[in-house]
């Protein structure tokens, strides 16, 4: 059975790093329309630094490599994705038990209700959250059918890019976007976005393990 | 006679460190604790949750502490600081939705006369009070 090692996890935030930066443009041009034109940049600095902490200190164990990333996303992101994505990994990292894809469904699942608790947004508000409660949902399904990882976890990256595009008509509740009102409907949410690139990247490293 | 200490989290370390001046104004000769945690470290805009952790300790000399903050990210980095901090600290801080500058002189003015932690986290809520009744 797979597990979600040290190496495991590391090639998922490698691979984070690695989308959000070639991403960075785009993140970025879809906040500028409908937030503070941050998101892009934000996000690749917050990746790059906890790459960097990885390689500065290599972790002792999964828990712990989720940690890092968690502190430094909290501490150099800057924007509010730095305290959700950072409440995401942390919680995860406090869930991750032994590794098994059951486990990693299960810490995934805890990390997604600290982001909801966190930003205290729901279900179509258009933020994060709509990427990634169907992934945790499909994860925790599929995992449970008994799937193969790299099912599961296809089947939990297609769900977030479902859950982002359901919202994208819609007008955002929270966050700068919401100051907009009716002029964010229309357009991706950037966060959205950014959840559903995290989840490829467990898809095409984890699935794999 | 209490010793609360104020921390203000902002996007901006100008903008943060203007509002701390303006209130310092009102507290001649006092050594009221008011700690900053505003910008990223590269100069930019933007919060930091270990920064705000890091200045409420510095703040906290165990008769507690106010936090005041701006908009966005400024308020989940500091509920995020507060999953930093030990127990007994945390419990201690308490985190302000009144507005900053307001809220801010307020707050700062009781605090150092002394008052204790839920007066000053009182009087920061009721900084709109003065501007509220002189525009009617």
């Amino acid at each position: 059975m797979a597990t979600l090692d040290t190496d495991a996890l590391g090639a998922w935030v490698r691979e984070y790093a690695r989308a959000v930066t070639e991403h960075r443009d785009e993140l970025t041009e879809l906040d500028s329309a409908i937030g503070d034109a941050d998101h892009g940049t934000n996000m690749h600095r917050g990746m790059t630094a906890a790459v960097a902490a990885l390689d500065a200190t290599p972790p002792a164990d999964g828990a712990a490599l989720l940690k890092t990333v968690a502190m430094t996303m909290i501490s150099k992101v800057g924007g509010t994705s730095g305290p959700l994505y950072g409440t995401l990994f942390l919680r995860m990292s406090g869930a991750l038990d032994d590794g098994s894809p059951a486990a990693f469904a299960a810490a995934f699942r805890a990390g997604v209700e600290g982001v909801v608790a966190r930003g205290k947004a729901e279900l179509q508000d258009k933020t994060m959250v709509d990427a990634l409660l169907p992934a945790a949902d499909a994860l925790t399904e599929a995992v449970g059918a008994g799937q193969e990882l790299d099912v599961a976890l296809r089947a939990a990256a297609d769900a977030a890019a479902r859950g982002r595009d359901s919202v994208t008509p819609l007008v955002a509740r929270k966050g700068r976007a919401s100051y907009l009102g009716e002029r964010s409907a229309d357009h991706v949410d950037p966060g959205a976005e950014s959840a559903v690139l995290l989840v490829e990247a467990a898809a095409a490293t984890l699935g794999r393990s | 006679m209490a010793a609360v200490g104020i921390v203000v989290v902002s996007h901006s370390r100008p903008l943060a460190d203007a509002a701390v001046e303006l209130a310092r104004q009102m507290l001649p000769n006092s050594t009221l604790a008011i700690e900053v945690a505003a910008g990223t470290d590269d100069g930019g805009l933007g919060t930091d949750a270990v920064a705000v952790s890091t200045a409420i300790t510095a703040a906290d000399s165990g008769d507690g502490v106010v936090v005041l903050m701006d908009l966005g990210s400024a308020v989940m980095s500091a509920e995020t600081a507060l999953e930093l901090l030990d127990d007994d600290v945390r419990a201690r801080v308490v985190l302000s939705a009144a507005p900053l500058v307001e809220g801010l002189v307020g707050a700062a003015v009781v605090a150092a006369g002394g008052a204790d932690r839920d007066r000053v986290a009182a009087e920061a809520l009721r900084g709109l009070a003065p501007k509220q009744a002189h525009l009617g």
